[in-house]
């Protein structure tokens, strides 16, 4: 993989309950991927937690990844996902 | 910098709206393929299909992971075979129809298009003999499909092959009778065909195409109709206009981002993004529901062709803006068994054929997915295929039609396809007979356009 940067975002929809964003960022430190921003807000008692993050360096591919991240999503109790950042920018941005 | 809210959206759209690539389909020229040895002529479509497309499916998957975007189905449209096969000396177009099924089945797509002739001012020997093996051809497949333009709006219709092809739809289907005529679902007949259509069972690359092509369907009725759900109940039409476009803006940029990728790792050019509202029968991916949404209690009551003008033409002028390239159908679709809510209306009594045909003439595609039932003469067939083909002609845009007269069913009774090709209420048909029109055969002219009233 280059060095160039290469964003995905990832998202935490659930419950919210203790230790969900340390719980992603570690997963995202074991495999090198650089955090560059958080956002969370709270639907009723729902957290949606968004991270955009810099994959450019990751040790493991984009599929493992998100195998990695979604595994610890079942483990806390949310749904975890990791999708390309183009996906976003190409919809909401011209 | 994306906002949260904006991100949302995005992810609703995906995981609650049935937000989707309907399809990536892979257009690739067999003109090269021709061949006087039917054997060696087949060899080389197989190989040819096999080499171009066999990274196809894989390359689907690897986007549908790293952009988190559902990717339906990967498909393969080729060269019309009637153009391939004529120069063959063989009189049995069958082994063509298998080759194609054999590649589609080595390179793991569960449709292939192009079985087709173009016959829209006559008949060559290769189109007469791919038309006459049609039904056998469906009949021992299960991956190809196949279409016939018999009118287009600068030549007219082709009543002759519109007579032939009454016959040939209602003999597909009798040939799989016992999977209910589901042979007839993977037959249209077309007027206007556009040539880098990428949904089924129509799609074929046409002679102006390159060698090969990425074209993509979208879909994504269920973003449309939450969205119209979400307005105040009060709001014009004008504004139900105005959120359709950006709805339709965004479903396309998917589409547009991920045809652009397939095409780049594929190392083939990228064609069109077919802006259409692709349903699904899955509930609340529905166009039917989307009128339903806009406040027709039933789809097929009074109101029903005016809203869908309306979806139709927001839908394309927001789609136009979001691709750099559009084409195909690029119109709201209106399968009967492959829409729950046009299913709900059909059987409710609130949508008939009649109403279908009017329908189509604001919206793309024509009467799709239409079960009728299976003692409907070949001759009323045609008929129907007749209209739908005028309406096409006259207005300058492409209609088809793709009916399945049941084998022993009648109006009322249920037919079962299974997937994504769903299930529908037989639906009756006028009992009057249009034998002695039908008979005439011959050219309707191609319609004067000017003194447009």
């Amino acid at each position: 993989m280059g060095t160039a940067p290469e964003r995905i975002i990832v998202t935490v929809l659930g419950k919210d309950r203790v230790g969900i964003i340390a719980g992603v960022a570690s997963v995202l430190a074991e495999h090198n991927v650089n955090i560059l921003d958080i956002s969370q807000t709270i639907l009723q008692e729902f957290l949606a937690m968004i991270m955009i993050a810099d994959i450019s360096r990751c040790s493991v591919d984009l599929n493992t990844l998100k195998e990695r991240l979604a595994a610890k999503g079942r483990e806390l109790g949310v749904r975890i996902d990791a999708q390309h950042e183009d996906v976003f920018l190409y919809m909401h941005r011209i | 910098m994306l906002t949260i809210q904006e991100i949302l959206e995005t992810i609703k759209m995906i995981q609650e709206e049935n937000l989707d690539i309907r399809t990536i389909t892979l257009g690739i020229s067999l003109r090269d393929c021709a061949d006087p040895d039917p054997q060696r002529c087949c060899r080389k479509i197989y190989d040819k299909i096999t080499r171009l497309a066999a990274r196809l499916v894989q390359v689907g998957e690897e986007i549908e992971q790293e952009y988190g975007i559902p990717i339906v189905n990967k498909r393969i449209a080729v060269t019309p075979i009637a153009l391939v096969a004529e120069g063959s000396e063989v009189e049995d177009y069958l082994l063509f129809a298998q080759t194609l099924e054999k590649a589609a089945q080595a390179v793991g797509v569960d449709f292939i298009g192009g079985f087709s002739a173009l016959v829209h001012k006559g008949f060559t020997r290769g189109d007469r003999l791919l038309i006459e093996s049609i039904p056998e051809a469906l009949a021992r497949t299960e991956r190809v499909c196949a279409s016939v333009n018999v009118a287009t709006t600068r030549t007219g219709i082709n009543m002759d092959a519109v007579a032939i092809m009454g016959h040939i739809v209602k003999e597909t289907a009798a040939l799989t009778a016992d999977r209910q005529g589901i042979g007839a679902a993977r037959l249209v007949v077309f007027a206007n065909a556009p040539e880098d259509n990428p949904f089924m069972a129509g799609a074929f690359h046409g002679i102006g195409e390159p060698e090969c092509a990425v074209n993509v369907g979208i879909s994504g009725p269920g973003v449309v109709k939450r969205a119209i759900e979400n307005m105040p109940p009060d709001a014009d039409l004008g504004e139900l206009a105005e959120k359709i476009k950006k709805m339709a803006f965004k479903i396309t940029r998917m589409g547009e981002l991920v045809g652009r990728e397939a095409a780049r790792r594929l190392g083939v050019s990228f064609g069109v993004v077919d802006i259409s509202l692709a349903p699904t029968p899955a509930v609340g991916d529905s166009v039917a529901e989307i009128l339903e949404a806009m406040g027709i209690e039933r789809c097929g009551a009074p109101g029903t062709t005016a809203a869908l003008a309306l979806l139709n033409d927001a839908v394309k002028k927001g789609g136009a803006m979001a691709s750099s390239y559009v084409g195909g159908l690029s119109g709201a679709f209106i399968p009967v068994s492959e829409d729950a809510g046009m299913v709900r209306a059909a059987a409710e009594g609130a949508l008939s054929l009649e109403k279908l045909e009017a329908m189509t003439s604001v919206c793309s595609v024509g009467l799709d997915m239409i079960v009728i039932p299976g003692d409907t003469p070949a001759a009323t067939i045609a008929a129907i295929i007749a209209d739908e083909m005028a309406i096409g002609m006259v207005n300058n845009k492409t209609t088809g039609v793709r009916i399945i007269p049941a084998p022993g069913k009648k109006p009322g009774d249920w037919v079962e396809f299974g997937g994504l090709l769903g299930r529908a209420p037989v639906i009756p048909v006028s009992r009057f007979s249009p034998a002695a029109f039908i008979a005439r055969g011959g050219r309707i002219p191609a319609p004067i356009q000017s003194l447009g009233n």
